[in-house]
């Protein structure tokens, strides 16, 4: 029995470290493919982990105004961050912490790091950082109540807000595959986009102020605090990654009671997809303009209408089935 | 017997406070701490009665001359009074230290103990005039505290306002309950159970209590005068009246829903609701607009009390379906988020107290950087912020998943309206779950963070230990909360069986502390583990990143993009932070329209930008009946001026068509 605990304390150890070993890559992946797809060269692959190498060695500057809160924040926002990755199943779903929270504790795990960011963001007392949490907040109000419908799209189809269980269902009927599961879809990369401050809500890549969302937040860290908060937004976006992946193409996925064996055939299958997926973020990146900021409701607007569409017809085939 | 002793001796305490407070000065400074050993005399017979599932009766030779007056503490009442004495005893706490000189806390004093008494009477009254009499005895010791500051014409405005609400509040509970009675006229709460009112009457008393809680608890549409009254009195009975009375108002729903009008209909759920969920959206559209920073805490008490309506009509729904188990996740949302509400709340206008204190301001566009000047208020503050906002693992959120729970549970509803309502739910409580964050996020950004905007704020200093111990307990309270929700609704498990027929799944989760909203299959959050899981996250890569890092830090002046500007105007104030929000919601909600006024190139004019906002509910629930009111007074005015001879007319006319009357009736 201990020994079973230990495993599985090992395997949920396994997944924290690899969450966070693997999320610089999968920034670099993105970025790399954009590079080639705008005939750049573009940086080296393991870019990502050169950059937290070098903010961690640089001194850290703070502002003669910042307080407690501006340096203590980005530990816990990374923090945060970090355990609601460890919480997405990668590679097994049947991992200690599938059982700690749900996905409805998951999206407020990172609302509370996007509100510790925010607030960061004011602590300085600059008009950019004002501009940037104004503007984050704003574009959470938009995204959650998406975000909730598809929660109860899976609900309904799954029976269970567990993302193990989403996962394990979907493994045991890969064929449902439905409509409002499609739709669901579109609305969760539309709202993971979002999230992330990616191309068309936020470019990441952007230093021209006006545009700036997430930048513009952070724009007065340096040093250890920018690493931290820069490995927390490669974090989320392997989250978001590791969240679709698991939700909707969840096949080679170790299920509940699966040993070791399964779990390396797992590991294989989820390092391809998230890298897959962080290419396809790539090529979106590069086909799409930035929006103008008060264009995002429309934008976020689609991915509610589409999830509040999926809710109904998961109705109908509820009512069909009953 | 000894509970009894316990509650009669603690309400005399109060009493003889009350009367202290009146006769002698010297006796002032006894006010405060009567109260606060009365409340936790109080509290503690009803945390025994609650968690002892047992009750407590007694009969007095007052009230109504053929019934006397009844009074019963069942766990109910209890559980509210554990909630309401809680909040009595910060305040009491927070009172302590006040100045006790000035004339303002003179004409508070001797209210303070009689409006803490009257709240606890509510609960244990046991018959419908009781109710009311003590209903009615707290809406006046709370008009008189908001009135207390009567010179100022803010105050004159709020408290008139409240006035005409709370007679109209209790106005409606008088129908509710002799709709209640019936003809027979059974006034004692036993003998409406024993006879519940049929359909039609059980529809009218609803809305008639609706009306009636809803008015003292802020659901829109009847919430205007809330926003005025509450930060209008001292900031202790502010957090009182946020905190706490409101929570009176859902007890009378829930006795009456629950209790009093016998098994539920499915149909009773819809307008709890749909005015829950409008209610949580528009207080916090409200709250997110608005620049007073207590004005924007009553607000936001506007939108928790909505969402505690929305997950008691989920629990009459629920319940209408014999749906048990769902009943009691939705019950349970509702009943914690009543507790967390009281302490958040609590928290934070003690909190706000603590900021008007010190700075004599309560705009935020005049505050900032107080995390400098009164550090431990912010800390505190922090920790209110954010379990309001509903973050984990702090309290806020364990009702809100409680209830997102409840809300999943929603689409296996048999009726149309009921299941097809329940996306649309979900998403306007995480629409409110959101924008509460970003409500919370420019409070504490503006007001505590960033650089000092006023004078006022540069100066201003921590508050009084005794301040700060409240506003510590409450702190402490929020944050046992979070990590705790899984032994509290275990705690509160005899009262939700008995109200909603079921009971919380228990076991399962990782650890005994963990709460299971339907079965560990289906859906688990265990805070302590997550909580533990941030903490060792968050110590090693500390350790980390002071071990392999850098760890020379430099102080200089803002990068702010190379353009640092050292006056402090040019920080974003609330009305900038909020200006997206404005514009996305607002043009909707509020018909927010901004006009921009640039002179012409050359034009040395300064350029001017106002915004203006309509509110809806304003226009059509108070200004267009108060309209229609005066109008008509003004058209039957006509009547005091008239001749002699057209008076005899009216006479002979009125006396014609009554014995026409006569005629054809007989």
């Amino acid at each position: 029995m201990t020994a079973e605990v230990a495993v599985q304390f090992l395997a949920q150890g396994a997944q924290m470290a690899l969450v966070l070993l693997i999320a610089p890559l999968a920034v670099g992946v993105t970025r790399r493919v954009k590079a080639r797809l705008m005939r750049r060269q573009g940086a080296p692959l393991l870019q990502g982990y050169r950059d937290l190498a070098k903010l961690l060695r640089k001194e850290s500057v703070l502002a003669e105004s910042a307080s407690w809160l501006f340096r203590t924040a980005p530990y816990l926002i990374f923090a945060l961050t970090w355990v609601a990755a460890a919480l997405v199943p990668s590679f097994a779903s049947g991992l200690m912490f599938n059982w700690a929270a749900d996905v409805v504790a998951l999206v407020a795990l990172l609302g509370a790091a996007r509100a510790l960011l925010a607030l960061a963001g004011m602590d300085v007392g600059t008009s950019f950082g004002g501009i940037g949490s104004s503007r984050e907040m704003m574009i959470a109000t938009l995204a959650e109540p998406a975000m909730m419908l598809i929660v109860l799209t899976l609900a309904i189809a799954a029976g269970t807000t567990r993302l193990a269980g989403v996962a394990d269902f979907f493994i045991a009927e890969p064929l449902a595959v439905r409509v409002s599961l499609a739709l669901s879809l579109v609305a969760l990369v539309i709202v993971a986009l979002a999230e992330n401050a990616r191309i068309p809500v936020d470019n990441p890549m952007t230093h021209l102020e006006l545009t700036m969302v997430h930048e513009a937040m952070v724009l007065e860290y340096s040093g250890r605090h920018l690493a931290l908060i820069e490995a927390a937004s490669m974090l989320k976006l392997t989250l978001y990654l590791s969240l679709l992946i698991c939700l909707f193409a969840p096949f080679g996925m170790a299920p509940a009671a699966a040993g070791p064996g399964s779990w390396a055939v797992g590991l294989g299958a989820w390092t391809a997809k998230l890298l897959l997926g962080a290419a396809l973020l790539g090529v979106w990146e590069v086909s799409i303009a930035k929006m103008r900021v008060f264009r995002l409701p429309d934008f976020l607007g689609v991915a509610f209408v589409f999830a509040f569409i999926a809710i109904l017809l998961a109705y109908l085939s509820l009512g069909a089935a009953a | 017997m000894v509970g009894l002793y316990g509650l009669g001796g603690a309400l005399g305490v109060l009493a003889v406070a009350a009367i202290l407070a009146t006769l002698t000065r010297s006796a002032l400074a006894l006010v405060y701490p009567l109260c606060a050993g009365a409340a936790l005399v109080l509290g503690a017979v009803d945390l025994h009665v609650l968690l002892s599932d047992g009750s407590l009766s007694a009969s007095l030779p007052l009230g109504l001359p053929t019934s006397g007056l009844r009074l019963r503490l069942d766990p109910m009442s209890a559980f509210f009074g554990v909630v309401i004495n809680g909040g009595v005893l910060t305040a009491s706490l927070y009172g302590l230290s006040l100045d006790r000189q000035t004339e303002l806390t003179r004409r508070v004093e001797p209210l303070f103990p009689i409006f803490a008494a009257a709240m606890n009477l509510v609960l244990i009254a046991d018959d419908a005039y009781g109710f009311l009499f003590f209903w009615e005895l707290m809406s006046l010791s709370s008009w008189a505290l908001v009135a207390a500051r009567h010179t100022d014409p803010e105050s004159q405005r709020a408290s008139h306002l409240y006035l005409v609400m709370a007679a109209l509040g209790t106005v409606s509970l008088l129908f509710a309950f002799g709709g209640l009675a019936g003809p027979a006229g059974g006034y004692s709460f036993e003998a409406i159970r024993a006879l519940p009112p049929g359909p039609a009457v059980a529809a009218l008393v609803l809305a008639a209590a609706l009306v009636g809680c809803g008015s003292k608890g802020g659901l829109v549409p009847l919430h205007a005068w809330l926003p005025l009254a509450h930060p209008a009195a001292p900031s202790h009975v502010s957090a009182l009246m946020s905190g706490v009375m409101t929570k009176v108002a859902i007890y009378g729903f829930m006795r009456i829903a629950f209790d009093l009008l016998g098994p539920p209909a499915w149909w009773w759920a819809l307008p709890p609701i749909v005015l829950g969920a409008l209610t949580a959206v528009l207080g916090l559209l409200y709250a997110v607009l608005d620049r007073d920073l207590k004005r924007v805490l009553a607000y936001s008490t506007i939108e928790n009390v909505g969402v505690i309506f929305v997950a008691l009509g989920l629990a009459l729904a629920f319940k209408a379906n014999a749906f048990d188990a769902a009943a009691a996740v939705a019950l349970t949302a509702a009943l914690l988020h009543v507790l967390n509400h009281s302490w958040f709340k609590s928290l934070l206008f003690l909190g706000a107290g603590a900021v008007l204190h010190a700075t004599g301001r309560r705009d935020l566009d005049g505050l900032g950087g107080l995390i400098r000047t009164m550090p431990r208020t912010a800390v505190l503050f922090l920790v209110g912020a954010l379990s309001i906002s509903a973050l984990p693992p702090l309290n806020g959120f364990v009702s809100e998943w409680l209830l997102f729970q409840a809300v999943l549970a929603g689409p296996t509803l048999p009726q149309a309206s009921l299941h097809f309502a329940a996306p649309a739910i979900g998403a306007m409580l995480a629409l409110a779950a959101a924008l509460a964050a970003a409500c919370f996020v420019r409070v504490y950004g503006t007001a505590f963070l960033g650089r000092p905007r006023s004078i006022d704020a540069a100066r201003a200093h921590d508050v009084g230990a005794a301040q700060q111990v409240a506003m510590g307990v409450l702190a402490l309270l929020c944050i046992l909360g979070g990590l705790l929700g899984g032994p509290l609704a275990a705690a509160l498990g005899h009262l939700v069986k008995a109200i909603a027929g079921g009971a919380l799944a228990s076991g399962g989760g990782p650890t005994p502390l963990s709460l299971v909203a339907f079965g560990a299959g289906r859906s688990v959050y265990d805070a302590p583990v997550i909580a533990l899981f941030v903490a060792i996250a968050s110590v090693t890569t500390l350790v980390i990143v002071h071990r392999v890092s850098e760890r020379r830090t430099r102080r200089g002046p803002a990068w702010d993009c190379g353009f640092p500007d050292p006056s402090p105007t040019t920080q974003y104030t609330a009305s900038s932070f909020a200006q997206p929000l404005r514009r996305v919601y607002g043009t909707v909600v509020f018909s927010a329209r901004e006009t921009v006024i640039m002179p012409p190139p050359g034009d040395r004019a300064p350029a001017r930008f106002s915004v203006a906002l309509v509110d809806h509910a304003w226009r059509i629930f108070y200004a267009a009946p108060a309209r229609a009111v005066l109008g008509l007074a003004q058209r039957l005015n006509v009547l005091q001026f008239l001749t002699i001879r057209r008076y005899l007319v009216l006479m002979f006319a009125a006396l014609v068509i009554l014995l026409s009357i006569a005629a054809v009736t007989t």
